[in-house]
């Protein structure tokens, strides 16, 4: 077998019996890297020295015997975590020359387990975007048909697990940037409950919504990466400070008697029809485990959007503020102090970040806050209440990840609104706050893969894990491999 | 939702972002089109709903006062496009 | 026409926390620049704030202290604008539901005329850095950006416009520092910046009900210089409506060096500050047991101690006021008497001697180097008469200067008053014996020579002879 193929857990036991050392498992996966990556451009930058000592240290702790299931693991990360010493570009020209002097705390608590990082990972500008494109470094293509957009902005994420280039991936989820590239590239992607994992130190998009999660080629492995990383952090207001579950230990428990909740607003007419198949297979799944099915209703899913991009767009704008050319990152050369902030800003930036800066600022600006921002701030609440009250009557929530498997590249660039539409999904989960679940469920006539949501209660993931586990060992789309 | 080249230049103003005509057409076009789909959120009545700004209700989060060491000067300024001995430098400043 | 000046102040009491608002960077003053950054107050991509806990403590001290409601659940918001001094290109500071909310300060006008000035608000907030122009080592003319003073937490305590003159704006000002500093949250340096104050200033026509536009005035760090803003620009805007023309409303920058303000360019652009929550922080609710601890907490403010000394130890007003200037000085004053039982002799030292050394020398009353309990054992020597008043000074120079105990001092010195009758007796003899002439004269009715005779001996004795015994004895010896 491939090492480049194999699970984390897969490749632990091997580790642990000593087949294989790290060093040797981190050379594969970088020649697995340098083969496929013409194709994918899953990377901005792969750090090979940097894995190699990693990998050396991990061989050095397996030997003294201590092997945890993530020591001496081949991993990537979202080019949005920042790692010291190491260039972090959050996908921009305006970064292109930053090396971060601190680590993101998720990062950091991977490496603690003797993680291996192969390199950073390619991803939509700022995290602004559903296709990869608009990255400042290339866009990463699908592995399953290069042709096709990998989904956004954890683009590079799920490329680079489904191209085998990595083990398992880091990625962050602020309307659905995490599970729609896992749902296209056919991975599993987990985006937990606000506030589970710390933001430190990763690049932020839209405050109140972002949130890290792992994407990996089974269940199994995301529940070992999210446990890893879940947990408190002083240095971060918002994470929340509730135990963490042993998430592997009850992973098999079953779906006997689980409820089920079916929103009606998610299985709309038009839903692609493969992924509508998709979905019935997967209640059909679910049924004879012995999951029970329930109709229910999240009224107010039509204006998630909306409110999405307003609020999205708000907090993008302040949160941008600070590539001003001042401290760190791209100067433009300038006569003055305001042509330097306008020009380093209008050189660093891509049009797609420029646009959300402007629509987010608009929406702030005086005159417009209460119609724009304060609207969608409430309408958030509705949406809040609308999972607050289907939840009073099912354990998970069962919906297609994305109306229609991974579009071409080009060809919604230049419709932003369209874009924006094909997360209508995902977004309502990040809005009310709560976590949510990719996995593979099968594949469109054309090959292309398509995913499978489960939504969860706030901090309910041991149940998502649970429910995705049971189907994954009912089925075996996970295991089927694009040919790259 | 009409959106001028105007409002796109006040904007762009406020944002330190600098536009070529084209680009502002472009943004007052498409911005036009995202403003115009969120007026939806206008056929709903939200009297007396309290907004939402954080995704987890809390409350309180503290640090204690205690120093903790700076990351150094070198590392404050490593990434610095310009600087002058310990400072950052940047164009002339008129207060 | 007559003017009716209106004025309201914004004060930045700067707090003295060990470090900054949202980052365990320390708030040192005087470090080189940069050296005391980290992610957060240098706006780093992915940094994030976390409360310092004792700012809001400090926070609620200042909001109780000036009679103000506590807002039982307030929260941050970010103040978006770009400026090389503002890291995050943003400010986070309080906007809707600040801490503090509805206070007030009562301020004595024209004497004895007590004025309620309200305040609208106090919020917490973070510092900019500092901008330095023309001082750098680089090359080129450009600006330099000192991060240190970035994040450094910050109350800002807003007034109603109910301040008319520059005098009643400098006496709220000054009350106002009085009690931050006494409360322990400021150190009230204001060359420093610690304390400064920004002054709203319009004017009106006597008798109209509407207000003016008024000007922002900027970087007034003094009493002094306050004063001086304020008339200046209170003198700008008559002038100016008087010549026809409309004063517009902007931000002025107050030059101490030519006493006048002028126009910032650099603020000049609309402000769209786009305020929104900071979704960084989450909610700051305060409980009422919160508040009830606080106020426990909180020392005797100056006002009541000053009530505190008039009726229980009788001192009037103006000792009173003096005593309590600082929360330092009315502690000294305090552990003074709880040695020495003459609270008003006390006070006398306090605020002639002690003043006078610590003036002299630029000390602060905190490191006095005579203990207010040598203080109180010198006045003790005096009581008992060891030594006479005009002695005491003498000890009090060398207890200064040495830090030596009074009765050390006089014992080392032989200093101790003498008042043995036959000793003083035989050196007026001598002094009569020398000076025949001088007798005659007081004898034939020239009284003022007495003094003379008081002088001569008391030079005999070099100081130390008891004066009511040299005045008996002298006395007694002339009439013959």
């Amino acid at each position: 077998m491939n090492i480049f193929n194999m699970t984390i857990h897969e490749l632990h036991t091997a580790l642990k019996g000593k087949q294989i050392s790290s060093v040797e498992a981190t050379s594969a996966m970088l020649k697995r890297i340098e083969a496929v990556e013409p194709n994918v451009g899953s990377f901005i930058t792969v750090t090979p020295e940097h894995a190699l000592a990693a990998a050396g240290k991990a061989d050095q702790l397996i030997a003294q015997g201590a092997c945890e299931l993530l020591t001496g693991i081949p991993l990537a990360i979202k080019d949005i975590f920042l790692t010291e010493g190491i260039r972090t570009t959050c996908g921009s020209r305006i970064l292109h020359n930053f090396i971060p002097p601190y680590s993101a705390t998720s990062w950091e608590k991977l490496c603690d387990c003797g993680a291996v990082l192969l390199g950073k990972l390619n991803q939509d500008e700022f995290a602004m975007g559903s296709s990869n494109e608009s990255s400042a470094y290339g866009t990463t293509r699908n592995p399953w048909d290069t042709t096709c957009i990998p989904g956004g902005s954890s683009g590079g994420s799920a490329a680079a697990v489904a191209a085998r280039q990595a083990i398992a991936t880091l990625g962050t989820d602020t309307g659905g940037s995490i599970r729609q590239p896992a749902s296209h590239c056919g991975c599993v992607g987990l985006k937990p409950t606000y506030g589970r994992v710390s933001r430190y130190g990763v690049i932020a998009y839209a405050s109140s919504l972002d949130q890290v999660g792992p994407l990996t080629r089974d269940v199994a492995d995301c529940a070992v990466m999210l446990g890893a990383l879940a947990g408190h952090d002083p240095k971060d207001s918002t994470s929340v400070d509730t135990p963490v579950p042993d998430y592997s230990a009850t992973l098999s428990q079953g779906v006997k008697g689980l409820r089920i909740g079916l929103p009606k607003e998610y299985f709309i007419d038009g839903l692609d029809p493969d992924v509508q198949k998709a979905m019935d297979a997967a209640i059909d799944t679910y049924r004879r485990l012995g999951a029970e099915f329930v109709d229910i209703s999240l009224p107010h899913t039509d204006y998630a959007v909306a409110t999405y991009y307003l609020i999205a767009t708000a907090e993008a704008s302040s949160n941008l503020a600070r590539y001003d050319g001042v401290r760190f990152g791209h100067r433009a050369e300038a006569d003055g102090l305001l042509e330097m902030y306008t020009k380093s800003r209008s050189e660093g930036f891509g049009s797609e970040v420029k646009r959300r800066i402007m629509l987010g600022t608009y929406a702030l600006s005086s005159g417009y806050y209460d119609a724009y921002y304060v609207k969608a701030q409430k309408v958030r609440t509705l949406i809040m209440n609308d999972f607050i009250s289907a939840f009073a009557d099912v354990d998970v929530m069962l919906t297609p990840v994305a109306p229609t498997p991974a579009f071409k590249v080009g060809e919604k660039i230049n419709d932003p609104l369209q874009m924006y539409l094909s997360d209508i999904f995902t977004i309502p989960v990040n809005l009310a706050g709560t976590c949510a679940m990719s996995i593979p469920a099968g594949f469109s006539a054309a090959g292309l893969p398509i995913g499978l949501q489960l939504i969860g209660k706030p901090f309910g993931e041991e149940t998502v894990l649970q429910a995705g586990f049971a189907f994954e060992q009912a089925t075996e789309w996970h295991t089927r491999k694009a040919t790259i | 939702m009409e959106m001028t080249v105007t409002d796109v230049e006040y904007v762009a103003r406020l944002a330190r972002l600098e536009l070529s005509l084209k680009e502002k057409e472009l943004f007052a076009g498409q911005m036009g089109a995202i403003l115009g789909y969120v007026e939806k959120l206008k056929e709903l009545n939200t009297d007396g709903i309290v907004p939402t700004s954080h995704a987890v209700p809390m409350e309180n989060s503290f640090r204690e006062d205690i120093v903790f060491s700076p990351i150094g000067l070198e590392k404050a300024l490593a990434n610095a496009p310009d600087r002058a001995g310990s400072f950052f430098a940047v164009p002339k400043v008129i207060e | 026409m007559k003017y009716q000046p209106v004025i309201g102040l914004e004060v930045h009491v700067q707090l003295l926390t060990d470090t900054k608002i949202f980052c365990g960077c320390s708030t040192k003053f005087g470090a080189e620049p940069n050296s005391q950054t980290c992610p957060v107050c240098l706006g780093l991509p992915g940094a994030l704030p976390v409360l310092n806990k004792k700012v809001v403590e400090f926070a609620i001290k200042a909001g109780l202290s000036t009679n103000c409601s506590i807002t039982p659940r307030s929260i941050f918001a970010r103040k978006n604008y770009f400026y090389p001094d503002l890291p995050k290109g943003y400010q986070i500071s309080q906007f809707e539901d600040p801490i503090c909310q509805h206070g007030w300060l009562d301020i004595a006008v024209d004497g004895d005329t007590v004025k309620r000035i309200g305040i609208t608000r106090i919020h917490m907030e973070e510092d900019a850095g500092k901008l330095v122009h023309g001082e750098l080592s680089g090359p080129g003319d450009g600006s330099g950006v000192d991060l240190n003073r970035a994040c450094t937490p910050l109350l800002e305590v807003v007034s109603e416009p109910d301040l008319r003159t520059s005098d009643e704006a400098v006496t709220y000002l000054k009350q106002l520092h009085q009690i931050v500093t006494w409360l322990g949250i400021c150190d009230g340096n204001m060359e420093e910046g610690s304390f400064r104050c920004d002054a709203n200033v319009s004017v009106m026509p006597v008798g109209s009900n509407t207000l003016g536009t008024r000007a922002e005035i900027k970087n007034v760090n003094s009493f002094k210089f306050v004063k001086q803003a304020i008339e200046y620009e209170i003198q700008r805007q008559i002038d100016l409506i008087e010549d026809g023309g409309t004063v517009v409303q902007e931000t002025r920058l107050f030059d101490p060096n030519s006493g006048t303000t002028r126009s910032m360019r650099s603020k000049e652009e609309a402000h769209d500050y786009r305020y929104f929550p900071d979704p960084d922080l989450v909610p700051l609710v305060i409980s009422d047991e919160w508040i009830n601890r606080s106020r426990q907490e909180l020392p005797e403010l100056p006002e009541q101690r000053r009530q505190r000394f008039m009726d229980e130890l009788g001192l009037p007003l103006y000792d009173a006021e003096v005593l309590t200037a600082s929360r330092a000085l009315a502690d000294y004053f305090e552990a003074g008497i709880a040695a020495h039982s003459n609270a008003k002799a006390v006070g006398n030292w306090i605020m002639g001697e002690i003043t006078r050394a610590l003036n002299d020398s630029g000390t602060a009353i905190e490191a006095c180097p005579i203990a207010p309990g040598q203080l109180a054992e010198l006045l003790t020597l005096i009581d008992n008469g060891t030594i006479s008043g005009k002695i005491a000074k003498t000890v009090f120079d060398e207890m200064w200067r040495s830090g030596k105990a009074p009765q050390v001092i006089v014992e080392e010195q032989g200093l101790v008053q003498v008042s043995d009758g036959d000793a003083i007796e035989r050196m007026i003899d001598e002094i009569m014996a020398a000076n025949a002439g001088q007798v005659d004269e007081y004898r034939s009715g020239k009284e003022k020579v007495f003094g003379f005779f008081v002088g001569q001996v008391m030079k005999a004795s070099k100081g130390k002879a008891n004066p009511s015994v040299v005045n008996e004895l002298l006395l007694g010896k002339l009439k013959g």
